[in-house]
Formats: C-alpha cells, structure tokens, sequence
C-alpha cells in the first residue's frame, strides 16, 4: 500500500503539471456532460461484454427450441424435444459419466496441491526449483502437452519404457481401451492443472501471518495440528474457489482430449460432443440446447458454493 | 531426532518424484526431437540417448515444412492487439466504475460480475454465428475481439489498483482544470503500471497457448497460429516422432524463457488473477 501511495504522490506532480486554465463552463452542460462521462469510458466494454456474452446466450436460448441447422434460413420451433432428446438418447448423456473420470482427477489434484504448498512454504532445500518445476506444467501449450503425452502413452513409449525398467515389461495400449484411455487422460489433466492450484494455494498461505505458526510452536502443535488449525481455515476461499474451477473444468475439459483422442474410444466430454454436434452434424438447435443444460449446471455449481461458504469479498466494488 | 529425519526424507522424495513426474515427459520429447529417423526406427526404446545431442535437423524440419514462421507471426500479431486491447479495455472500465456514480452503475456491474460466471466454452455456439455475421469469421481478427471481449480477471486486477490510487489525486488535477479523459490519461493509466504488467503477462500466456478459439475461428491452413500449426502436424508426420516432438519443444522454448525471466512476477499475476 505504502508503496502504492508513494508512487501515486510523485504522479501526483506529473498529472497536475500541464495546469490547463478551468475555463468557466456554462453549469447546465457541464452537468451533462458529467452524466455522460463514464458512459463515454464504458461504451467499448459494454458493446463488447453485450455482442459476445449476452447476445449470445440469449441467441442460444433460442436456437435450443428449434431445429435449426446453422446455415439454411429455415428453422422450425419444437419446443422442448432438443432438451427431452439430450437426457433420453443414451449415447447423448454418456458423456456425462467421462466427466466422473475428471472429477476424480481434481480431487487428486487438489490434495497433492495441498501437500505441496504446505511443504513448500517452509524452509525446504531448493524450494524456489521445486516451485518452478511444479508450476511449469501449467504454462504450457496445450497442443504440446497433448503431443508429449501422446507419446508418453504410446506403444513402446515413455511410459512402457518406464515400466520396463523397473522389470515391467508390457507393451500396453494405454489410450486403446474406455477405462484406461480416460484414466491416462485425466492423469494429463491432473499433470496440467495441478501447478495452478499448487501457487494459488501457495499464495494464500504465505498470506497467513508468521506470528500464529510461532504461537502455535510454543503451545506445542505439531505440523498437522499447524496445517489443521491455522493453514486449513486461513486458505478457505482460495480452497472453495479452486473447488468451482475444478468442478466447472471437468465439465468442460476439452482440450485434452480432443487433440490426443479426438474423442475417440469412449473419451468424448461433453464439450467435444457439442462442437461436433453444432459444427459436424450441422445441429445446432441440439448443440445450443447441450450448450445450455452445460452452463446451467456451472452456474448451479457456482451458486452452490456461494450459498455454502458466505464470501465476504465477492462484490467487485 | 529420528522421527524428525525419517519425516524429512519422505518430504524430499516427494519433491524429487513429483519433480520427476514432471520432467520426464518433457525430458524424453527433447530428446525424441534430437534423435535420427534411424535411431526411431531401431527399436531402442523412448529412453535411449540420441547419437548426436546437437542434431537440429528435426528442429529444421519443423520449422520449415510446418509453417512455424507464419504461426509465430500471427501469433504476435494477435498478443498486441489483443493484449493492447485488453489494457485499454479493462482500464477505462475499471476507472469509470471506480471514480463515477451514475444511474445503472449497479446493473454495469452486475453485467460484468454474472459475464465471470459463464465459461467461454459453453456460448461458443451461438458466438460463431455473431462472429460470422460480423465477415471476421477466418480471419485474425475474430480472435482478437474475443480476446479483448470481456476479459473479466483483468478488469478486476485493474480495478484493485485503481482504487488504490486516492481520490485526492483527481480532485487536485481537477482544481487544475483537467477533465475525465485527461486524468485517466496523464494520472491514473500512467499509475496503473504494475497492474498492467501483470495483465500483459497473464493474458500474454493465456492467448499464446490457446487452441479453442483460433481451431474454431480460423480453419484456413495459411492462419495458423502456434497452437493450430502445432496440432495440424498430426497429419503429415503421423508416425514421425521426431519432427512432432521438435515441433513441440519449439513451441515451449520461449514460454520456457518468458518463465525464467519473470517468475516472480508470474506467480503474482497468477495469485492476483485467480483469486477473485
């Protein structure tokens, strides 16, 4: 803060140095003018916010009661029956139970970034490289990692050669089956993401003052009596925040799977689903409709959290 | 003292195999994209190493034949403007919900807070035909609207700062005369410099590594940026991988090196931008 302040104090001569003369405004206008001014400043943002979030739901509400295809001028209103044939049609809902595989994941995710950050943010040996080396991952490329892992999983591949040294010897499939195919790909997403939680935990630990770990070691607490009393609740919001992404990312996981199965044995996730419902079969009615149960069980999600674990900080102003 | 040891050496071995969890993928496509065709075809396994470490023909290869110069050029071209775009975007809103009360203030932010809430992902389908009609489809353009559109993690960063600025700085370059755009131009973008920094960083990252939306928007072979390139490599090298993992390496050398050189300011912008 301090700092802030001082910086804003030698601005302060920067700003006020061009003293133009106040010419003397005729009051009326210079009202109007006041009324007008943080329109002038926000009609960008919300031309912006209104063309490519707002128009677009409402424009997929719509669609998701038709049969539209997206090209030909012509659309026929039916009512619900998009809806009705996502929850009925087996091979439409399937995709939900691939996003079990990437929930399980996030919580595996989430408990190895606890760990982490909670060793790290004491003194260890070469922290500041284990923090790298932790965090990297989740700079990187999606299209890459989808590539080193594609070779990882390959026949004779890292991972076979791995295994063979340690007297495994096994040329596996790991992507050819349902089961293990999504595993391995939920396993990437855990390789992936698991840095981000890990500095966002990290941070808010850091956070916490030094004094209560200090008063904790005098009355005798050991590091988990630590973890459990002072670090737990002093990184409750960060921890509920991470619980939506990781909710909503599953849902939505996409990328992965996409460039290394493209889908393909039994790995489909509901967003593959729909941008190939919406751009291959030209359905975007059905699309819009998948579109909306998606975002409605997000919201669902999100709103859950709120009700459940009050944030005190969610107002933006 | 025992049990303190023990405790001690479990800790490190967990750093040093999650370490390893995360080298080794990376560690084995370096060396992959170093080998010969002749050396993949040997059979010798994943882990050997390249008979020579400085064989570059494969970066070569990539390069060239998979159109890297052009991807990284419409990649750069989309950072700056879209990233321009963003700062400008996000300050001005932060600045006018901040410093001014209007009527509807609450509804605006309202607008931008519920627009947090909805992921990119899901209205892509709807998004497509507004993109469409607007003639951007295929074209670097889209993604650089959609990038700037509503960056909500930015506005907020922004608007943290701004409201550390005092008020006190406005009304005195007031008295001088200045009006609303002067002191966002001369006092409060100028402070906001830190904040911007991490903008640039944060959304620079999000924007280099994005597949989404150039895959959708921009199908054509010839506007291809990084990610799209890199994916499209699937198809003519197939089997080699070799030239697949020299593509990759090349696309995570400069994140590797934007990472070195800015860490800490990475980890901030991370924390700040998360954390709503």
């Amino acid at each position: 803060m301090t700092d802030t302040t001082e910086k804003a104090a030698s601005g302060a001569g920067v700003g006020a140095a061009p003293a133009v003369p106040a010419p003397a405004p005729a009051p009326r206008p210079a009202r109007l003018w006041r009324g007008v001014t943080p329109w002038l400043f926000l009609i960008a943002p919300l031309a912006l916010l209104v063309t490519f979030t707002y128009a677009p739901i409402v424009n997929m509400v719509a669609y998701s009661f038709t049969d539209w295809d997206g090209v030909s001028p012509e659309l026929h209103y039916t009512g619900v029956e998009n809806y009705t044939e996502l929850f009925t049609r087996d091979d439409l809902f399937r995709v939900f139970f691939v996003s079990g595989y990437y929930l399980a994941a996030s919580v595996v995710q989430i408990v190895a970034a606890l760990y982490f950050a909670t060793i790290l943010s004491f003194q260890v040996r070469f922290r500041n490289f284990f923090k790298g080396v932790l965090f990297f991952p989740y700079l990187i490329n999606g299209v890459a990692i989808g590539f080193v892992f594609l070779y990882f999983f390959q026949d004779g591949g890292t991972l076979d050669s791995v295994l063979s040294l340690f007297g495994h010897h096994s040329d596996h499939a790991w992507l050819g089956t349902p089961v293990s195919a999504n595993v391995s790909l939920a396993g990437v997403s855990v390789w992936r993401y698991m840095g981000l939680n890990f500095v966002l935990f990290l941070g808010a630990i850091q956070s916490i003052p030094g004094e209560l770990y200090e008063a904790a070691e005098l009355d005798g607490a050991n590091r988990w009596r630590q973890f459990r009393h002072i670090i737990a609740p002093g990184i409750k919001p960060v921890l509920t925040l991470t619980v939506i992404l990781s909710v909503s990312g599953s849902l939505s996981a996409f990328e992965i799977p996409y460039i290394m199965t493209g889908g393909a044995t039994g790995t489909e996730t509901f967003v593959i689903q729909t941008l190939n419902l919406a751009f291959r079969f030209n359905k975007t009615g059905l699309a819009s409709a998948a579109a909306i149960v998606l975002l409605l069980i997000i919201l669902l999600v999100t709103w859950l959290q709120r009700r459940l674990v009050p944030d005190d900080k969610v107002d933006l102003v | 003292m025992t049990r303190r040891a023990v405790a001690r050496t479990l800790v490190y071995l967990s750093l040093v195999l999650a370490a390893a969890v995360v080298l080794l993928p990376l560690g084995v496509v370096l060396l992959t994209s170093l080998k010969s065709e002749g050396e993949m075809a040997d059979g010798s396994g994943a882990l050997t190493l390249p008979g020579d470490l400085f064989n570059l023909h494969n970066y070569v290869t990539a390069f060239q034949d998979g159109g890297m110069l052009a991807a990284f050029g419409h990649t750069a071209f989309i950072l700056v403007f879209a990233i321009g775009g963003t700062v400008l975007i996000g300050s001005m809103t932060a600045y006018a919900i901040d410093r001014f009360t209007f009527r509807l203030k609450r509804l605006v932010v309202a607008l931008f807070l519920i627009a947090a809430l909805v992921p990119g992902v899901t209205t892509q389908v709807a998004t497509f035909q507004i993109v469409n009609s607007f003639g951007m489809f295929d074209s670097l353009w889209a993604p650089i609207v959609l990038y700037m559109g509503t960056d909500i993690v930015s506005i907020y960063i922004f608007l943290q700062f701004v409201r550390s600025i005092p008020v006190s700085l406005d009304e005195s370059a007031r008295l001088d005369g200045a009006n609303a755009f002067t002191i966002y131009r001369k006092i409060i973008f100028p402070l906001l410099r830190p904040a911007i920094a991490t903008v640039v960083i944060v959304k620079g990252i999000t924007v280099y590594n994005d597949f989404y939306i150039p895959f959708l928007y921009m199908p054509s072979e010839d506007l291809g940026v990084i990610s799209t390139s890199l994916f499209r490599f699937r198809g003519p090298y197939g089997a080699h991988w070799e030239t697949i993992s020299a593509g990759a390496i090349l696309v995570i050398l400069p994140t590797l090196v934007v990472f070195l050189s800015l860490q800490r300011f990475i980890y901030n912008g991370f924390t700040r931008g998360a954390t709503r």
